[in-house]
């Protein structure tokens, strides 16, 4: 068999789930240390470097991290990686915006037009002012933070963390064209920027076609628009009883919006199953929490009215049904309707982009879904001047995929405005060093915990329904964070193994508390993983298997439940194995080599 | 140093038909040097247990003194243990199997321990026939007072610092064989595949069983020059034979061309299943084991494997007739009949 090639960062990068699950590739180990000992500003630092928004992020974040995290697979619950985000955020000090990067004294002579001022612009601008471009973002709102403002509820991200770090990008020196709606990107083109980049969303919330729609209309909202008027305080109260349509994060927020401005009897209802919903598992269980209650099978029919006024929606029942591919249909399950009354409806059943303000003739493609035509790894459209990133670029992800693809963007927008080519990538930057302190002594906490996940602390549920302004969460104090960081198995401090020093005398295997370590004789990749010490029970997990030791025979590592705990190193009399952190940044605009421009 | 193992384990561990994992059969973290022989001795007797099903306390583990005799602590944590006196384990263990003949009895020693101090102890256990297995972990060096020869060293090896020995070894093997041991093998730390079955098949067995196991002290006895080292066992290593224990309760599928296999079945019905590498005397030819032994040794070899075994052979418990309940478990009644028997006893003597 092939030894493994952990040369290549992408083995090792695996190995850290969390990191390697995120869109932005956020170094979430070392920053969890960090809490742990208290360097908040640094911690932040390591985030904000990487996902641009720590203090957002670390309430908001669909966390695609904590499904991913190892901590899953060896005991119930992931560490809670998103909240410690936040401890980052909350417990920093005032001296960390010394360390953010300024824009240049001298330009580079080269503007940028961003349209919307939501994450991925904001990322763009961040990664591009600071080498010397002159950035101009386009807003239609009077405040910069795009969705993250209009959609998520005060009561999830309050204003104060929303504008600092909005603001702490705008104040690097971006120019702002906020309350400004494009209405053509012919006539932004036409002003002679160097590069556009689009990072407008997907703002056309979807509606439902049914009978009852047209004539209730006064009654039903459509979710987005109604939460982002809510946001900027258009709207201040709801029905009493109010219907949220759809299972996604956006009716979590509806929901929970709607029972703070009046809403006593509100719920969501449901097509899909419980399981299925779209929504983060989080966010239904807050929901849950405000005494919402979620009913599951059944879609709207109709909406009944009298004299012109909404009185509630018919639904017809439902089953899931699967076939042999496992695809799955709603089959009406011919029981009677339900009718559930109601005064006013929101609709959140998902969304789509648009792009009415793009004129077709400006050079750029789009697929019959009215999607742009882009490429996925330079996020540059079919005209060479204009790029896309976020909800608008691929359809609606979240925050902080819009972020990873900002990122990418202004790598790419950069090389544009350089002249050089787009398709050469620069390679994250990575280092690999041993953690030995002594004897037996690692410079990391090798100690497992078996602590459970801690909850966030929630504000009492009265007082919180009470103001949709006041944050519901509390936040880890820095105790519970300490608690709560001990949890991380550290799966950056990497099992390092070096072939030409193992003697083959089994200690690491005899140590192992998790069965990980086999020596094997060689064989077919399929067949040697047949004879693990423990059944290989995730085949997605990388295998680490060494070149051929003194009596020929391989060492190999399912690095599925492997503790990060270091006693194979410990135990080895020859330091074949050692424990070496693993740390990856990924290359944002500009930071591949110096340059003078 | 970590003195704790997490107590989290793999969830795809297979459980044992008692629904203990191997994990359950550990003791406490080693505090051996890293790398040393004995702990992996010590995993070979978790999994060997952990796969013959054994209810952990119906076990005893006795030892001595030495680098080995403090591995009880790191194997079978919920077991009966006995750390005695220097050189003792052999009485204490026959005191300990004449009391409660019903427990499983494990004596693990070093060839300082049994070699040196115990030799006399070792010879009179064998001979006895005591219903244990008795391992000695062999890495021909005193590891706790820093790395002399012991007793089994080999003529002409090196120590650590250069010296070479001048003097004889004893070999354990040998010596159980004409002192009449009934279940005679030797393994290697280093090749659990053969050590394993090795103790599976020893524990099953009734009578005296030896293993003699080599060890290397990755402190004082790995270098160039030893024979007790990875390197040199591996080179030397002349496998007799590799065996499978089948326990009795499963049906024997032949997977293996007949005649290749070489099958034993022990008293309580395992069987014991040989598959020979290099020789051909028949296992149970005591004089046999001993000539091959001899031969290989002459040149140089360390014969490992399954020597020999008589699966017919008695224990103390035989010999004397005691009576099958264990002593322990007698009340005042049946161990003391009264006066009027002891007269009887007496006047059947005059």
């Amino acid at each position: 068999m092939r030894p493994t090639d952990t040369g290549s960062p992408d083995y090792f990068h695996r190995v850290v789930d969390c990191q390697w699950a995120c869109p932005a590739h956020t170094p979430v180990p070392e920053y969890i240390r960090l809490i742990a000992a208290g360097r908040y500003d640094d911690a932040y630092l390591i985030n904000w470097k990487s996902n641009v928004f720590p203090g957002i992020l670390g309430r908001t974040c669909d966390r695609p991290c904590e499904p991913a995290c190892r901590r899953g697979r060896v005991e119930a619950e992931p560490v809670a990686i998103c909240r410690l985000k936040r401890v980052a955020a909350d417990h920093k000090g005032p001296d960390v915006r010394a360390r953010f990067p300024r824009a240049p004294a001298v330009k580079n002579g080269k503007r940028v037009a961003l349209i919307g001022a939501g994450p991925a612009s904001l990322t763009v601008a961040r990664d591009l002012v600071p080498l010397g471009y002159h950035v101009v973002v386009y807003d239609g709102e009077a405040k910069g933070g795009g969705m993250m403002r209009s959609q998520i509820p005060r009561f999830r991200l309050p204003d104060a963390v929303l504008d600092e770090e909005v603001g702490q990008i705008l104040d690097m020196g971006v120019e702002t064209r906020f309350g400004t709606w494009v209405s053509s990107l012919t006539a932004v083109l036409d002003e002679g920027y160097d590069a556009v980049f689009v990072g407008t969303g997907a703002p056309r919330g979807r509606d439902v076609d049914v009978p009852g729609r047209a004539e209730a209309a006064a009654n039903i909202h459509i979710g987005i628009d109604w939460l982002s008027s809510v946001s900027f305080g258009h709207t201040g109260r709801i029905g009493r009883r109010v219907i949220v349509l759809g299972g996604g994060n956006t009716a979590m927020d509806c929901c929970r919006t709607a029972r703070r401005l009046g809403g006593e009897d509100v719920a969501v209802v449901v097509r899909s199953g419980f399981e299925e919903m779209k929504a983060s598992p989080w966010e239904k269980e807050d929901a849950l929490h405000e005494g919402i209650p979620i009913h599951n099978f059944l879609v709207p029919k109709a909406f009944t009215h009298a004299r012109g006024k909404l009185t509630g929606v018919v639904f017809e029942k439902v089953a899931a049904r699967y076939d042999d591919k496992g695809r799955r249909s709603l089959i009406p399950t011919g029981e009677p309707d339900v009718h559930m009354a109601c005064d006013d409806v929101l609709v959140a059943i998902g969304q789509d982009n648009a792009f009415p303000w793009i004129e077709r003739d400006a050079g750029i493609g789009f697929d019959r879904w009215g999607l742009p035509t882009v490429d996925p790894v330079t996020f540059q459209s079919s005209n060479p001047k204009v790029f896309f990133g976020g909800d608008a670029a691929f359809g609606p992800k979240n925050i902080i995929t819009a972020v990873a693809q900002g990122h990418e963007a202004a790598i790419s927008i950069d090389a544009f405005c350089q002249g050089s080519p787009l398709t050469d990538r620069p390679p994250p930057h990575v280092t690999l060093i041993s953690q030995k302190m002594g004897l037996h002594e690692w410079s990391y906490d090798n100690d497992v915990s078996v602590d459970t996940r801690h909850k966030v602390p929630l504000r009492e549920t009265a007082v919180a329904l009470k103001d949709v302004r006041v944050e519901v969460e509390l936040g880890f104090d820095v105790d519970l964070a300490w608690q709560e960081a001990q949890r991380c198995l550290n799966c950056d401090v990497q099992t390092a193994f070096g072939p030409a020093l193992c003697i083959e005398c089994d200690a690491c295997l005899d140590i192992c508390p998790v069965d990980c370590l086999t020596i094997a004789e060689d064989g077919g990749e399929g067949e040697l993983l047949t004879r693990l010490k423990a059944p290989k029970l995730h085949a997605d997990q990388p295998t680490y298997v060494s070149g051929a030791l003194k009596t020929g025979r391989l060492m190999v590592k399912d690095e599925d439940v492997c503790l990060h705990c270091g006693l194979c190193a410990e135990r080895c009399p020859t330091g074949a194995w050692d424990m070496q952190k693993f740390f990856l940044e990924m290359s944002h605009a500009g930071g591949a080599a110096c340059r003078s421009r | 140093m970590t003195y704790l193992k997490p107590h989290f384990r793999n969830p795809a561990l297979p459980s044992n038909a008692l629904g203990y994992t191997r994990r359950d059969y550990e003791g406490a973290v080693s505090t051996l040097c890293a790398g040393c022989g004995h702990d992996s001795i010590s995993a070979a007797i978790v999994q060997a247990c952990f796969e013959l099903d054994l209810p952990p306390h119906r076990l005893a583990k006795l030892s001595g003194i030495g680098c080995s005799s403090k591995t009880p602590t790191y194997f079978l944590g919920a077991s009966h243990g006995f750390n005695s006196v220097h050189g003792r384990m052999p009485s204490v263990l026959t005191g300990a199997n004449l009391a409660n003949r019903d427990l499983v009895y494990l004596g693990v020693s070093g060839d300082g321990d049994s070699a040196s101090i115990g030799l006399g102890q070792f010879v009179h256990a064998m001979r006895r026939g005591v219903n244990m297995l008795y391992i000695v972990e062999n890495n021909g060096v005193y590891g706790l007072t820093k790395g002399q020869f012991s007793a089994t060293a080999d003529k002409g090896s090196k120590s650590k610092k250069g010296a070479v020995n001048p003097d004889d070894p004893i070999d354990l093997v040998s010596l159980a064989l004409q002192m009449g041991a009934t279940f005679v093998g030797r393994g290697f730390s280093g090749d659990k595949a053969q050590l394993v079955p090795l103790i599976k098949a020893a524990l099953r067995h009734r009578g005296v069983a030896f293993l003699d196991v080599l060890s290397p002290c990755v402190t004082f006895n790995n270098h160039p020059g030893s024979t007790k080292s990875y390197d040199y066992v591996r080179e030397h290593n002349a496998v007799f034979n590799r065996p499978d224990v089948v326990p009795h309760r499963e049906a024997i599928t032949a997977d293996s061309a007949p005649g290749e296999l070489v099958t034993v079945t022990l008293h309580d019905g395992s069987v014991v299943r040989l598959r020979p590498v290099a020789g051909d005397h028949d296992v149970h030819d005591r004089i046999a084991a001993m000539n091959h032994l001899a031969e290989r040794q002459a040149e140089g070899e360390i014969v490992t494997g399954l020597l020999y075994v008589d699966p017919d052979a008695g224990d103390l418990h035989d010999r004397l007739n005691t009576v099958d309940t264990p002593l322990n478990r007698l009340n005042d009644a049946e161990l003391c009949p009264g006066a009027a028997t002891l007269a009887r006893v007496n006047a059947a003597l005059r």
